[in-house]
C-alpha cells in the first residue's frame, strides 16, 4: 500500500463547556509502497484518531487520504463501503457479547458479505485451526481469555478478505503473555503479506514488523522513516527522548 | 454420617414455612369475622371465575404485546438527537407516569373512543392498558439501550454492518437481555393493573369476582379466590424475573 496524507484535519466541536479541540492539525504523510506501517507516540498525541480516519471511521473536517492512488471517501454510503473492504480492530470490546466466537466470525460474512452459512462456515474452519482456536469457537466472549479475545477479533477482520488491516494497540489491554500470543499472530500475518497500520508502544516489535514507522504527537508526525533507519540519530529530541525511554522498556 | 448443610433446600424450607404461617395467619383472620363460609354457594359460580382469568390472561398478553412495541419505538425516539422527536416522547412518557391509570381509562374509553367511535370496550380496554404500560417500558428499554457501550457500535460500524443491522444484530439483542428480568416484572403490574378494566365494564377476573360476589353476599369467598388466581399468574412472573436476571448477569462481560 502507498498512502499519502495530506493536510489532514481533525477537530472535536466542545461540549458541556468544555472548548473545541484541534486533534489532527494538518497532518502530512507520504509513504513508500509498503506491507506494514507503525505509528508510535505519546498518549494523547493523535494516534488512534488518526487511525479512525483511515479505517473510514471517522471523517476528517479537512484534509485528504489517498491508499494506493483512491482518496477515502466522505460520504456515510461511500464509507460503509470502504470499511468493507478493510479490517478494525481496537484495543478491547472488538466481539459482541452475546455471539460465540464462531458467530463473531460468521456475521459480517453473512451479514456484510453476502455469504450463506455454509459457505461462512467454510470459510472461518481453516482460520480458527491454524490460530488455535478451534477449540473456543463455540464460548461466549466471557469465557475466553483476553488475548483469545484479540486474536477472535483479528480473525474476525481477516476472514472477510480485507485489503489491509487497522490495529489500535491491539496488545495494550492484555497481560504480558498474553500480549505475546497476539503479536505472534500479527507477526505470521506480517510474513503471510498482509497489509497493516499498527499502532503500538511495543517498540521491538514495531522494529520486527514495520517497513516504516511514524511518530504521532500533538495531531501531527513528527518524524517518519524505514524501520532500519527510524531509531538512529533522531533530529527532535521529543522523538529521541520517547525513543530512547521506550528502548530501555522494551 | 452426618448431613450437609444444603442452603437450596434451606431457602426452600424457608419459603415453606413462611407461606404456611401467612396463609394460617390469613385464614385465621377470616374465621375470626366470619365464621360460617358459604363455598358450595362459590362453587356454583365456578365458571365465571374461570372465564373472567382466562379474559385476564388474554388482555395481558395482548396488551403486553403492543405494550412492548410501544416501549421499543418511544425508547428510540427518547434517544432521538431531534429535539421534537425527544419531546414527543418525553411529552408521552410523563404524562402517562404522571396520572393514575383509572383517569387514563376513563378519558380513553368516555372521551378518545367516542369521539373517534371506536365501540369495542375490549380493544380500548387493551390500547389503554398498552399505552399505559409501553411508558414504563420506555424507560426501560431506554436503560437497556443505554448500556450498550459505544465500542459495540465502533465495532459494528467497523465490520460494514449498516446502522439498521447495528441496531437489530448488535444493540437490540443486547438490550433485550439486560431488560428482559425488568418486563418480566413489568408482567406482573400489568397483569394487576388489568384488573381496573373491571371499571369500563370488561369481564375480567376481578369483574368476574365483584359478580358473584353481589349474587352470593359472600364477600370473602368471592375476593380470595380472586387473590390466588392473579397469584397463579405473578408468583411464577416474579420468579422466571429473578431466575433471568441471574441467568443473563454472568454474560454481561
Ligand atoms: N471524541 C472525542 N472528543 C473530544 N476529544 C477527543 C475525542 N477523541 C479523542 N479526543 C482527544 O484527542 C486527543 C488525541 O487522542 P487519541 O487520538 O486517542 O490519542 P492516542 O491514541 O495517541 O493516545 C486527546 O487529547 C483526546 O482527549
Ligand atoms: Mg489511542
Amino acid at each position: 500500500m502507498r498512502l499519502v496524507i495530506h493536510a489532514l484535519a481533525r477537530r472535536f466541536a466542545g461540549r458541556d463547556g468544555r472548548p473545541a479541540t484541534t486533534v489532527l492539525d494538518g497532518l502530512e504523510l507520504t509513504t513508500g509502497d509498503i506491507a506494514a506501517l507503525v505509528l508510535v507516540g505519546p498518549s494523547g498525541g493523535g494516534k488512534s484518531t488518526l487511525l479512525r480516519v483511515l479505517a473510514g471511521l471517522d471523517v476528517p473536517e479537512a484534509g485528504s487520504v489517498a491508499f494506493d492512488g483512491a482518496t477515502l471517501p466522505r460520504d456515510a454510503a461511500g464509507l460503509r463501503a470502504y470499511r468493507r473492504t478493510v479490517g478494525t480492530v481496537f484495543q478491547a470490546f472488538n466481539l459482541f457479547p452475546h455471539l460465540t466466537a464462531l458467530e463473531n466470525l460468521l456475521l459480517p460474512l453473512v451479514h456484510v458479505h453476502g455469504l450463506d452459512r455454509t459457505a461462512a462456515l467454510e470459510r472461518v474452519r481453516g482460520p480458527l485451526d491454524r490460530f488455535g482456536l478451534t477449540a473456543h469457537a463455540h464460548k461466549r466472549p466471557a469465557e475466553l481469555s483476553g488475548g483469545q479475545k484479540q486474536r477472535i477479533a483479528i480473525l474476525r477482520a481477516l476472514v472477510v478478505r480485507p485489503r489491509r488491516l487497522f490495529l489500535d494497540e491491539p496488545t495494550s489491554a492484555l497481560d504480558p503473555e498474553m500480549t505475546g500470543e497476539v503479536l505472534e499472530m500479527i507477526a505470521e500475518l506480517r510474513v503471510a503479506g498482509t497489509q497493516f497500520v499498527l499502532v503500538t508502544h511495543e517498540m521491538a516489535f514495531a522494529r520486527r514488523v514495520a517497513d516504516e514507522i511514524a511518530f504521532v504527537a500533538d495531531g501531527r508526525i513528527l518524524a517518519h522513516g524505514a524501520t532500519a533507519t527510524f531509531f538512529d540519530d533522531q533530529a527532535d529530541p521529543r522523538v529521541r527522548r520517547f525513543l530512547e525511554t521506550s528502548q530501555h522498556h522494551a | 454420617m452426618a448431613r450437609r448443610y444444603n442452603p437450596a433446600m434451606a431457602r426452600w424450607l424457608a419459603h415453606l414455612v413462611v407461606i404456611t404461617l401467612f396463609v394460617a395467619g390469613i385464614a385465621a383472620a377470616c374465621t375470626r369475622v366470619h365464621p360460617d363460609w358459604n363455598w358450595s354457594g362459590i362453587w356454583d359460580y365456578r365458571q365465571k371465575f374461570v372465564q373472567g382469568w382466562v379474559t385476564t390472561v388474554g388482555i395481558s398478553l395482548a396488551a403486553l404485546v403492543f405494550a412492548m412495541l410501544v416501549g421499543l419505538v418511544v425508547a428510540v425516539m427518547l434517544r432521538s438527537r431531534m429535539a421534537l422527536v425527544e419531546a414527543v416522547g418525553r411529552v408521552y412518557v410523563e404524562a402517562i407516569r404522571g396520572t393514575p391509570l383509572l383517569v387514563q381509562l376513563l378519558i380513553g374509553f368516555y372521551v378518545v373512543a367516542s369521539a373517534v367511535g371506536l365501540e369495542n370496550r375490549y380493544v380500548v380496554g387493551v390500547l389503554v392498558l398498552a399505552l399505559f404500560a409501553g411508558a414504563y417500558m420506555a424507560e426501560i428499554f431506554r436503560g437497556g439501550l443505554d448500556a450498550i457501550p459505544a465500542a459495540q457500535l465502533d465495532s459494528a460500524r467497523a465490520i460494514g454492518l449498516t446502522p439498521a443491522q447495528a441496531f437489530r444484530l448488535v444493540v437490540l439483542p443486547q438490550a433485550v437481555r439486560i431488560v428482559l428480568p425488568s418486563i418480566a416484572g413489568q408482567l406482573v403490574s400489568l397483569i394487576k393493573d388489568s384488573s381496573l378494566l373491571s371499571v369500563i365494564a370488561i369481564s375480567e377476573f376481578t369483574l368476574a369476582a365483584q359478580e358473584v360476589n353481589a349474587f352470593t353476599f359472600s364477600t370473602l369467598e368471592s375476593y380470595l379466590p380472586l387473590a390466588a388466581g392473579y397469584l397463579l399468574l405473578t408468583l411464577p412472573l416474579a420468579t422466571l424475573s429473578r431466575w433471568l436476571e441471574r441467568r443473563f448477569r454472568y454474560e454481561a462481560a
